[in-house]
């Protein structure tokens, strides 16, 4: 499947990636389009949070991980040496499986991103943490405790705080990593609409076990297996005609 | 078999180990409490004011009349008397034994008396005996029958009363004339040595200074000193004028032996009548007592007075040493799990920074005295000091010296706690903040770091609870039986880390070992354990009040 130049937001060139002795990715080649939400669905340990991780980098947190192959997001290749790692992170945000936030308030939690950056105007501080929560639809329930510690809230609206705190320094893409399968269904929920929301300005990629979110929430589908991309293509054409059997098998439960 | 079943499912159920766990425990408490409660009680009854027994003391057919408190009552057997050659009946098998503090030491040579129960007859307690602490040759008991002025004989209705107040003002004298010779003429004493050392430093430069210069340099010295030793004489006239003044005051004991001696107001710290007092002046007396113990100076080779100079120098080394500790090993623990390779030599120096916290103090205070006072004191001196020397200023053992030598003793500790720290943080945060732009050290100073604190306080909490009560290596790195001045002072530069300094250790020890008059110093050797103990549980009871505050803010991360 592909898509015009213009409206690629990740291009990945044959992306091959080896954990030691282990290949966790073979030879992946594939577009994420601009605004759309792109779902990286799959059995267990086929690669797809690997994959998501590689285009921020995540992955070199591990000294064993080896990478080849290109991932091109704005016109440059991200794993060239030129490129700064802090930059590029600022660039593709990310949320994860598990609430993350820090030991700080939910006002330093959503300005962290920001004050590391070096703003110090209160102003401007305040308009983005507000801005943010309220995007991440999390404004309501704490505006009257910004200073209390994030820790306190429940793991839903920890999840939504830590997306707040990844769109506020303004991201283009926007990467989550399970980010509702830790959550209760209301808290889902909230985070599915949350994400539709979201994609009229971020360009969103989500890897999920659950076959209905990726149905609901996203506008193309890939779906993976043992390290390959086995098939790429619109979430409704996966959905209702798979083209390959094994697809087939994996959205139907007959997997395994 | 039937007993065998019932004794393995009580077994299997657990309840034995229960109750050894129970024992366990209550067996430390016993310890810690027993511990705490013995030194207390040894320690704490020294400043009651006992009462003073005057009774009649039969030796053969001689009859003398003895004052003094009874500071214990011992049952000893019979033979041990016998074999020291005193007669006693056949049938007795146990006698006891008095340990009487009869004061006076001036006159009688000692301060303690052992004499046998059954010599010591009609024991009363008259109200009128006064005790009087002196500021030489410790306390005296007697009657107070009178008082001099200029070596005139003045009549009053109640020579007590009069005595007191007059005490009250020699006192305040006392007082004045120890501030001056403490604060100002120790402050010239000071400039005037400063003053030396410049001279002398500019006698061994003067072939790079301009002749012309060199001599104006030198009158300005010299007419430095002279307005010093100005003021020093001012000072000393002053000093002589308030000795004179509390030098006429005597007033007139009579001992247990009718003797009548004079005592001079001026060597008086207090007077008081512990026979005649109620409770609430017993438990008045004692709290002050209590107070002067703690903010008082050591006296008569420190077996009198305070012990304020030796809680002074434990806190302080003590602080000195945990601002040098902290950062070095918090930034060592950071080096070594944050950024080194994970390899062989990691594990290495693991090892050894495990095994440099099992390395008896001893070795460190040899090494202190080696490294940190000859050989960086030492270079220290020749390179800055020359005009010093031969006399040390860096090159002999002092605080700095002793709070480096404990740094390094308690360095593993602060070291190993902090890097359990680290290693707690759950690896999502790290990743939270660098997938939000920041770098590995934004990462650790903005997240991980604070995060950190509890770990590091408990490493400090640590090191402190073994730096204070550290001896061994303070012997040989700074430590002294006494100090001339404290290390912390209103001459600039205020903190003198090249002084020695009095710690409590040390003092039990010297107290307690060293001293001439052992009797006399056995309680305070338990008072001051009993402080030492107390300032160790405050400086760690301050440190953990700020760990808890800590871990409250971080809660949610270790539930």
């Amino acid at each position: 499947m592909t898509f015009d130049q213009k409206d690629v937001a990740i291009t990945v060139k044959e992306l091959s990636l080896q954990y030691a002795a282990k290949q966790a990715l073979m030879d992946i080649s594939l577009q994420i389009p601009e605004n759309k939400v792109t779902a990286f669905i799959g059995p267990s340990g086929c690669g797809k949070s690997t994959l998501l991780r590689c285009f921020n980098r995540m992955n070199d947190l591990i000294d064993i991980c080896k990478v080849q192959g290109e991932i091109i997001i704005d016109k440059q290749d991200i794993y060239h040496k030129s490129v700064n790692v802090a930059d590029l992170r600022r660039k593709v945000g990310m949320v994860f499986q598990r609430p993350n936030p820090f030991p700080k308030s939910i006002y330093e939690n959503v300005a962290y991103g920001l004050r590391l950056q070096g703003v110090k105007n209160r102003l401007l501080l305040d308009e983005v943490v507000e801005k943010s929560l309220r995007d991440a639809a999390l404004w309501d329930e704490v505006k009257d405790r910004l200073d209390e510690n994030a820790l306190a809230l429940s793991g839903g609206q920890q999840q939504r705080l830590v997306i707040a705190r990844a769109i506020a320094i303004e991201p283009e893409i926007l990467l989550l990593d399970e980010p509702a399968s830790a959550l209760d269904p209301t808290s889902t929920l909230k985070i599915e609409e949350l994400i539709y929301e979201l994609k009229q300005t971020y360009t969103i990629v989500i890897v999920t076990h659950n076959m209905q979110q990726a149905g609901r929430v996203s506008d193309y589908t890939a779906f993976m297996d043992t390290g390959k991309m086995v098939e790429f293509s619109e979430t409704r054409t996966i959905f209702t005609n798979p083209k390959d059997r094994q697809t087939e098998d994996y959205i139907t439960g007959r997997y395994g | 078999m039937n007993i065998l079943s019932k004794l393995t499912s009580w077994f299997n159920s657990g309840i034995p180990w229960v109750w050894l766990n129970a024992a366990a425990v209550s067996v430390s408490l016993i310890m810690v409490f027993g511990l705490l409660g013995l030194i207390a009680y040894n320690g704490l009854g020294h400043f009651w004011p006992a009462s003073l027994m005057e009774a009649e003391l039969v030796d053969g057919q001689n009859k003398t009349v003895l004052i003094g408190e009874i500071r214990e009552i011992k049952t000893v057997p019979a033979q041990q008397i016998r074999d020291s050659g005193i007669e006693l009946p056949k049938e007795t098998q146990w006698v006891n034994r008095l340990l009487i503090k009869q004061g006076n030491r001036d006159i009688y040579g000692l301060d303690f008396r052992r004499v046998l129960e059954r010599d010591v007859m009609n024991i009363q307690y008259p109200k009128e005996l006064v005790v009087i602490e002196r500021r030489e040759w410790g306390n005296l008991y007697g009657r107070l029958i009178g008082l001099k002025e200029n070596d005139q004989i003045i009549q009053v209705d109640e020579p007590y009363n009069e005595a007191l107040s007059r005490l009250e003002t020699v006192l305040e004298l006392h007082q004045q004339a120890k501030n001056i010779s403490v604060n100002d003429i120790g402050a010239i004493n000071y400039n005037i040595e400063k003053l030396r050392l410049k001279e002398k430093k500019l006698h061994l430069e003067h072939y790079s200074i301009a002749a012309d210069l060199l001599s104006q340099k030198r009158l300005h010295i010299e007419e430095q000193r002279q307005s010093l030793n100005q003021t020093f004489i001012q000072l000393q006239t002053k000093i002589q004028t308030l000795n004179e003044k509390m030098s006429s005051d005597v007033i007139l004991i009579r001992l247990a032996s009718d003797q009548t001696i004079e005592v001079p107001l001026e060597n008086i710290v207090q007077i008081y009548k512990p026979n005649d007092m109620s409770t609430v002046q017993k438990i008045t007396h004692y709290l002050h007592q209590f107070w002067s113990f703690i903010s008082d100076e050591p006296r008569e080779a420190n077996t009198e007075g305070g012990i304020f100079p030796a809680i002074f120098g434990t806190v302080l080394m003590v602080i000195i040493m945990s601002v040098m500790v902290t950062p070095l090993g918090v930034i060592a623990a950071i080096y070594l799990h944050e950024y080194a390779t994970q390899g062989t030599l990691v594990r290495i120096i693991r090892i050894a920074v495990n095994n440099l916290a099992g390395v008896p103090s001893i070795v460190y205070g040899v090494f202190g005295l080696g490294f940190f006072v000859y050989f960086i004191g030492g270079s220290i001196d020749d390179l800055f000091y020359p005009e010093a020397s031969p006399a040390p200023v860096y090159g002999t053992p002092g605080l700095l010296w002793a709070s480096i030598t404990l740094a390094l003793l308690t360095l593993p500790v602060v070291i190993i706690t902090t890097e359990e720290g680290l290693s707690r943080i759950p690896s999502a945060i790290r990743e939270g903040s660098l997938a939000l732009g920041a770098t590995k050290i934004e990462t650790l100073w903005h997240t991980v770091l604070p995060m950190v604190t509890p770990a590091m306080f408990t490493g400090l909490i640590l090191a402190v609870a073994r730096a204070a009560g550290e001896v061994a290596p303070l012997m040989l790195v700074g430590v002294v039986k006494l100090a001339p001045a404290l290390a912390l002072d209103s001459n600039y530069p205020f903190l003198h880390l090249e002084r020695k300094f009095m710690h409590l250790g040390f003092h039990i020890y010297d107290v307690g070992f060293q001293s001439p008059n052992v009797e006399a110093a056995r309680p305070l050797v338990y008072a001051t354990a009993l402080l030492l103990v107390l300032v160790i549980i405050i400086l760690n009871f301050t440190a953990i009040v700020v760990r808890n505050r800590l871990r409250e803010k971080y809660k949610g991360l270790e539930g």
